[in-house]
């Protein structure tokens, strides 16, 4: 083999590669190849950094110095001057909001400080293509120790004593539904990995599947040894090509190293997988709703009890567990239950990825130790919100989870506290929401989505979740009535005990979150006719300064609607009857001209009830265009 | 196409994604051949199709416009970029020009946070869009060799 002096991780992510980071990838190999170094460095393709927001990422091991926002432009510099002359760019290398000096090394930066890598703990080390790499760093030990050494009893209670909980949603023991799976009347048995994230805003498992497709391969393998498996599947979502590609590669090279198939490591133990890919159904991101999706039908939920563990796909015995949950599985086996219950609180144990999306600065993926407080999280990891605005709330959980306000910011982050909030950790997205966020539109965004989504099995969730998002539309109308409140409270109360599955049960929960901390918001739309944030569009006009406006005509030039009036170098006006309130003018005022504001609409004026179609009524939307 | 699927009910979503992946959309006449060999009830065969979304009951344009209205997305001006595309395209979405070349298609969530807002035009991603890129992400989109 051959020894290299440096290695060049070039993150190949869905992030990185959308900025580019192949082109950069390319250029990278086309100098170092011009220069005569092919033999001293090597350039690796690796999974998800995390810190997406900086796209193209590159880090120089063993240096360990991290260069981010990279331009194929950049790379004869860079190799020129870190590579040959062994001088780091300062340039290229990430500078934190609001400072000056560049951080060199990626173990300095703040976003990866606070961080405890578990699952991701191959990200942005390993080629995730090569099994080999894999295989470098421990990589199916743990299978042989399970496979090899361990009873699947002895399995079973390892992950029990670790006191792993499902990563999907819920946080039910894993090691508690292994053992019902186990126990259950039959001989053929089946493990399925729930790989449909589709909670908006959540990317971890794609991720996790990118970056490390052989951890949840491993702990599949796992899982089937002791719940006494031949078949497993994994249903990854349509949406996620690349995370597909390289789990299609990871089991092709699984089988050829004799890691899947018969006989697996010699131990007498068959197992194989199947890759099913999801057709674009939230639902069937719910479990028994996947497993009807399995066997080639619509993803409907239904009744549980019996759980899955019981009677699951073709009615045998199944276990099923998310991505995140699957991958926890190899180190727990590999190091011991003692370990990972030495992290974490004293319900929740080990780690969990969050996506940091939204108004933050540091957007990204994120794995921190259970119980952390959601303001080291924010501020530290996150690095606040940027543009100098204040922070509003976050959004955990997706549709299922709730809004948290800044009074709970020292929460510290676990099923248990979470719940007691009225959010939940979901499958761990987290959405920053800032001062210029509208909490009603934001409630009215989810139940939409939930109405959207709802498979329509049962009628609290298909019906219900459609007539609250109409009363919030006619809120963020401004005609919304003091009664309105309490019908969404008495609603919510019904969908959650009145729906089949955990979507519908847990559909009102963003409307309820926001009406515990942000009822202020919903009377102001109420009672004022006022949208604080200056969002909902009934609410809000457009006007522009005439002591600051230049008479640039950008702002004429732009607006789809010729609402704009104005010879060049005269004062512009907008015409209220004829503005959309698209607020593309605000846009593309110079910054400093700041002539367009906006305002809270004056009580009264015309054009309300126009202005207020494209956010109140979607099916509308077609018209008058 | 259907031929390895033959009699395998199970195999019913995986055989409506590749002549999806191969047509942009699901053609009658290839729903009944697909009821007829893997045995499965017509009915069932729409129901599948019209219960998920990725599949298409209409032919769809040349160029496929898809806009992420994820959260993040959301809170940070999507439907903004959705309204330009629609007013660019004269469509709304969901619907494809009359002439066949575009389609414009919303979508919850693409999992590239980082990259909000984003749009994904003929499969290339498109992050941190304005209004007044728009014009010149469809400039481009006109230049693909599309079937």
């Amino acid at each position: 083999m051959t020894a290299y002096r440096a290695h060049l991780l070039v993150c190949a992510g869905t992030g990185c590669v959308s900025c580019g980071s192949f082109e950069v990838r390319r250029a990278l190999e086309d100098e170092i190849r011009r220069r005569g170094l092919e033999r001293e460095v090597l350039v690796v393709a690796t999974g998800c950094n995390g810190f997406c927001e900086r796209g193209p990422i590159l880090l120089v091991q063993p240096d360990g110095v991290f260069y981010q926002r990279l331009k194929p432009e950049d790379v004869p510099h860079l190799v020129e001057e870190h590579l040959v002359k062994g001088r780091p760019v300062k340039s290229l290398m990430y500078v934190p909001p609001q400072e000056r000096e560049p951080v060199p090394l990626m173990k300095d930066i703040e976003f990866f400080k606070h961080q405890r890598l578990i699952v991701l703990r191959n990200r942005g080390r390993i080629d995730p293509e090569k099994i080999e790499d894999y295989i470098a760093y421990d990589g199916y030990a743990a299978a042989a120790k399970a496979l090899g050494e361990m009873t699947p009893e002895g399995i079973i209670a390892e992950i029990t004593a670790a006191g792993l909980r499902g990563r999907g949603g819920a946080g039910f023991p894993t090691g508690r539904k292994w053992d019902a799976a186990r126990r259950a009347a039959g001989d053929t048995r089946y493990v399925v990995c729930n790989g449909d994230e589709g909670d908006p805003g959540a990317f971890m498992d794609r991720s996790v599947l990118e970056a490390d497709p052989h951890a949840v391969i491993e702990g599949m393998i796992i899982g089937a040894r002791a719940i006494g498996a031949a078949q497993g599947f994994l249903y990854i979502r349509n949406e996620y090509p690349l995370a597909l590609a390289r789990i299609g590669k990871a089991l092709e090279q699984a089988r050829q190293n004799g890691l899947l198939g018969k006989d697996i490591l010699g131990t007498g133990f068959d197992f194989d997988l199947e890759v099913v890919r999801g057709a674009g159904a939230f639902v069937s991101g719910e479990e028994t709703a996947l497993l009807a999706s399995i066997e080639g039908g619509r993803a409907y939920p239904r009744q549980r009890p019996p759980y899955p563990a019981e009677r699951g796909l073709w009615g045998k015995p199944t276990v099923i567990n998310n991505v995140e949950t699957w991958a926890n599985v190899p180190p727990i086996i590999r190091r011991g239950a003692d370990w990972f219950a030495g992290l974490g609180t004293a319900t929740s144990k080990g780690t969990k990825i969050f996506s940091l999306v939204g108004k933050i600065a540091n957007t990204g993926l994120v794995e921190v130790p259970m119980g952390i407080p959601l303001r080291e999280i924010i501020y530290g990891i996150g690095g606040g919100i940027p543009g100098g605005r204040e922070f509003k709330a976050v959004q955990i959980g997706g549709p299922s989870g709730g809004c948290i306000p800044k009074s709970k910011l020292d929460l510290p982050i676990d099923y248990e506290s979470l719940k007691t909030a009225g959010s939940m950790m979901g499958s761990g997205g987290m959405i920053v929401m800032d001062e210029d966020t509208c909490m009603v539109d934001i409630a009215l965004y989810f139940e939409r989505f939930a109405e959207e989504e709802s498979c329509g099995k049962c009628a609290p969730c298909r019906v219900g979740t459609g007539v609250m998002a109409r009363i919030l539309a006619k809120i963020t109308a401004g005609d919304g009535t003091a009664e309105d409140l309490a019908r969404l409270e008495a609603l919510a109360a019904s969908v959650r005990q009145g729906s089949l599955c955990g979507l519908g049960q847990t559909a009102p929960n963003p409307i309820l979150t926001t009406l515990r901390y942000f009822r202020d918001e919903y009377e102001a739309h109420i009672f004022d006719k006022r949208c604080p944030a200056l969002v909902c569009k009934a609410l809000i006009a457009f006007a522009i300064d005439p002591e600051t406006c230049i008479g640039c005509q950008l702002c004429k030039k732009a607006c789809p609607v010729g609402a704009i009036t104005g010879e060049l170098k005269k004062v512009h006006t907008i015409d209220p009857q004829a503005c959309i309130k698209c607020g593309i003018c605000l846009k593309v005022c110079p910054a400093k001209v700041h002539a367009v504001r906006k305002t809270p609409a004056v009580a009264g004026a015309a054009g309300s009830p126009t202005a207020s179609t494209p956010t109140a009524t979607p099916e509308k939307t077609g018209e008058g265009r | 196409m259907t031929a390895k699927a033959a009699g395998r009910k199970r195999a019913l979503i995986q055989v409506l994604q590749d002549i999806q992946d191969r047509y942009h959309w699901l053609p009658p006449e290839a729903l009944e051949r697909v009821a007829d060999v893997l045995g499965v009830p017509l009915v069932q065969v729409y129901g599948v199709a019209t219960f998920y979304k990725s599949f298409s009951l209409k032919p769809r344009g040349r160029h496929i416009c898809t806009v992420c209205l994820g959260t993040a997305c959301h809170v940070r001006g999507g439907e903004a970029i959705m309204e330009q595309f629609e007013r660019k395209l004269g469509i709304a979405a969901g619907e494809t020009t009359p002439d066949g070349a575009y389609t414009l298609e919303r979508v919850n969530c693409l999992g590239a946070c980082a990259l909000a807002p984003l749009a994904v035009v003929n499969g290339r991603y498109h992050g941190q869009m304005t209004e007044a890129k728009v014009e010149a992400v469809l400039a481009e989109a006109e230049k693909d060799e599309v079937s």
